[in-house]
């Protein structure tokens, strides 16, 4: 049976074929403003790639904030059930996930079949996102694969104060005046996103093995950030970037064409009571 | 080559002006209160509590030096020097870096003081809308601070946000509140909270054809919609006014009425010609009129010395 599965989010959309288990094709790119021509153009390469046509294909199943906007799809889950599902499958110990995307950052807890289980997400802020890191390393004038690089060569702790991605980015500014090395400000503004995601996970609850996912799980210079923040190991699969979309397929395959999950959704406290 | 003009879209402009009614000699206390802000920088100048002159500049990157550029600013045209000041207090964001400033006040405490001036004392909630705060102030009738909250954290529903906006689409944020309203209908307002977000947001409109004018509504809504979470968990007591940069904003404040349904104190708009007319209401001064009210109470009732130094 041939399956595709499509994770369509804020920045960049991935597409997956597979065929009884084996993966054909894997293919990504940016989702840009227009979502659903990104998307079906995004397919229809993976299509090439992958050496089928449309019509050899049984099943689509759709994931991401965008999902919904992938018309050619037969289903389309919630991005935490297609973590879940593709986590599961490559790494069965996962009892906790945290992806975190270029708009949102979420924990997941699950269960050993892979099913949600408690889902908390950070989603109107850009705070906690790989939307953050790209605003800061804009700041820094450094290519965002730099800033992974430049975190691990740094060995000392500068907390940021700012809470949020505008007044962090005239922080960022205000550090370099100060002449901070570069690579302790890389840190710096990982070390802020993983507090931050810490707190998310938190609400559901840490419980091990844990496993990040996602677009900026990719950042090696994030990642640990994240264990220092969380205290304990966290795993990340190979391409974590394609595991909402692997998971999206996974769902295919079983013949799951929509899930339900409830998520706690944090939001920031912004407003302060003051003293006068 | 040709060189791009730059084009600042963020700020307001600088304004002066001097009370030509007042004559400072006459006076027995002459104060000034400086408030150093994130963007912007006030210097106001009161000859026993009536206002006299004040300026409303930019800050730059160092406070003292921003202190010092209203200060001059304000007196350009008048003949009194600073060393006559008797009392000078300094507050906002930069505030210990006044170098003519005898004390600090902070900004919440002017700014209340401020539009008890400005308005009047039947006002008992002041909205301070700062360059990268914002604050809802409850206050009693001599303008003394009673309660208040405030929002830090987040760039959305300060200054800034509607900063990181004109910059974007490219307008000068004075012309917002106006074009604003040339549109046919209310459109929805940005949904996003996060200015992050909410740029991409307002690219994604742009590029979808809907006119700028329709975007900026959109965003002015979403503005006043901020602001009124933080007004209703501080809770509403009339009368009501808004101080700093966004009370020029017409965009935002009557967006804010109708939310709320209370009317804003009457104050008067920026108007490029505002110098040119002696109007003296700029609503970002309210925390240089409190600072110098500060100053003169002070000075009436023995409480400090004169610094005058000529």
């Amino acid at each position: 049976m041939i399956v595709a599965g499509i994770d369509v989010g804020g920045k960049n959309v991935h597409a997956v074929i597979a065929s009884n288990g084996d993966i054909l094709a894997k293919v990504e790119g940016p989702s840009g403003i227009k979502k659903a021509e990104a998307a079906e153009q995004l397919y229809e390469e993976a299509l090439k790639q992958a050496g089928v046509k449309r019509g050899d294909v049984e099943r689509v199943v759709a994931t991401g904030s965008s999902g919904q906007r992938v018309t050619f799809a037969d289903g389309v889950i919630p991005d935490a059930a297609a973590d879940a599902r593709g986590v599961i499958q490559f790494i069965p110990s996962a009892r906790t996930i945290i992806d975190v995307g270029a708009e949102e950052g979420r924990a997941i807890k699950i269960s050993p079949e892979g099913k949600v289980l408690d889902f908390a997400i950070n989603e109107r802020c850009a705070a906690g996102t790989g939307t953050f890191v790209d605003t800061m390393a804009r700041a820094l004038e450094i290519p965002l694969d730099e800033m992974a690089k430049l975190s691990m060569q740094s060995t000392r702790s500068i907390p940021m104060n700012a809470q949020c991605a505008v007044f962090g980015e005239s922080e960022v500014v205000s550090l370099i005046h100060q002449k901070t090395p570069k690579h302790d400000i890389a840190r710096a503004v990982h070390d802020a996103i993983a507090g931050r995601i810490g707190s998310v996970a938190r609400i559901v609850g840490l419980e091990d093995d844990v496993v990040m996912v996602g677009g900026v799980a990719k950042n090696v210079g994030f990642v640990e950030s994240l264990k220092r923040a969380l205290g304990t190991e966290v795993k990340v699969p190979d391409t974590p970037d394609f595991i909402g979309a692997l998971g999206a397929a996974a769902a295919a395959v079983a013949g799951v064409l929509e899930e339900k999950v409830e998520a706690k959704v944090v939001e920031k406290e912004t407003i302060e009571e003051g003293k006068s | 080559m040709v060189e791009a003009k730059k084009v600042e879209y963020w700020r307001w402009p600088e304004t002066a002006w001097v009370n030509p009614d007042v004559d400072w000699r006459k006076g027995q206390f002459i104060t000034a209160g400086v408030d150093v802000g994130s963007v912007s920088s006030q210097a106001v100048v009161m000859v026993d509590g009536q206002l006299y002159a004040y300026s409303n500049t930019r800050t730059g990157s160092d406070s003292p030096d921003s202190a010092w550029k209203c200060v001059n600013m304000a007196l350009k045209e008048s003949d009194l020097k600073v060393d006559k000041i008797d009392y000078c207090i300094g507050t906002g964001y930069g505030r210990v870096n006044v170098p003519m400033a005898q004390q600090t006040i902070t900004e919440i405490a002017c700014h209340s003081r401020g539009a008890n001036f400005m308005y009047g004392p039947e006002i008992r909630t002041v909205m301070d809308m700062g360059g990268q705060d914002c604050k809802a102030i409850h206050c009693d009738d001599r303008g003394k601070v009673m309660k208040f909250m405030m929002n830090d954290k987040c760039a959305a529903g300060t200054g800034r946000g509607m900063e990181v906006f004109a910059d974007l689409i490219r307008v000068p944020v004075w012309e917002i509140g106006p074009r604003s309203f040339q549109i046919d209908k209310e459109p929805a307002m940005i949904s996003s909270t996060c200015v992050v977000f909410a740029k991409t947001e307002v690219v994604g409109l742009l590029q979808a054809g809907v006119p700028e004018n329709d975007i900026m509504a959109a965003y002015c809504t979403a503005m006043a919609h901020r602001i009124t979470e933080l007004l209703n968990r501080l809770g509403m007591e009339e009368k009501f006014a808004i101080t700093g940069g966004i009370a020029k904003n017409e965009g935002v404040v009557k967006r804010l009425e109708k939310e709320l349904k209370v009317k804003t104190v009457e104050t008067v708009w920026y108007d490029p010609n505002m110098r040119d007319k002696g109007l003296p209401f700029d609503t970002q001064i309210a925390g240089g009129i409190g600072a110098a009210l500060f100053a003169n109470a002070m000075l009436e009732r023995g409480r400090v010395k004169s610094a005058r130094k000529a």
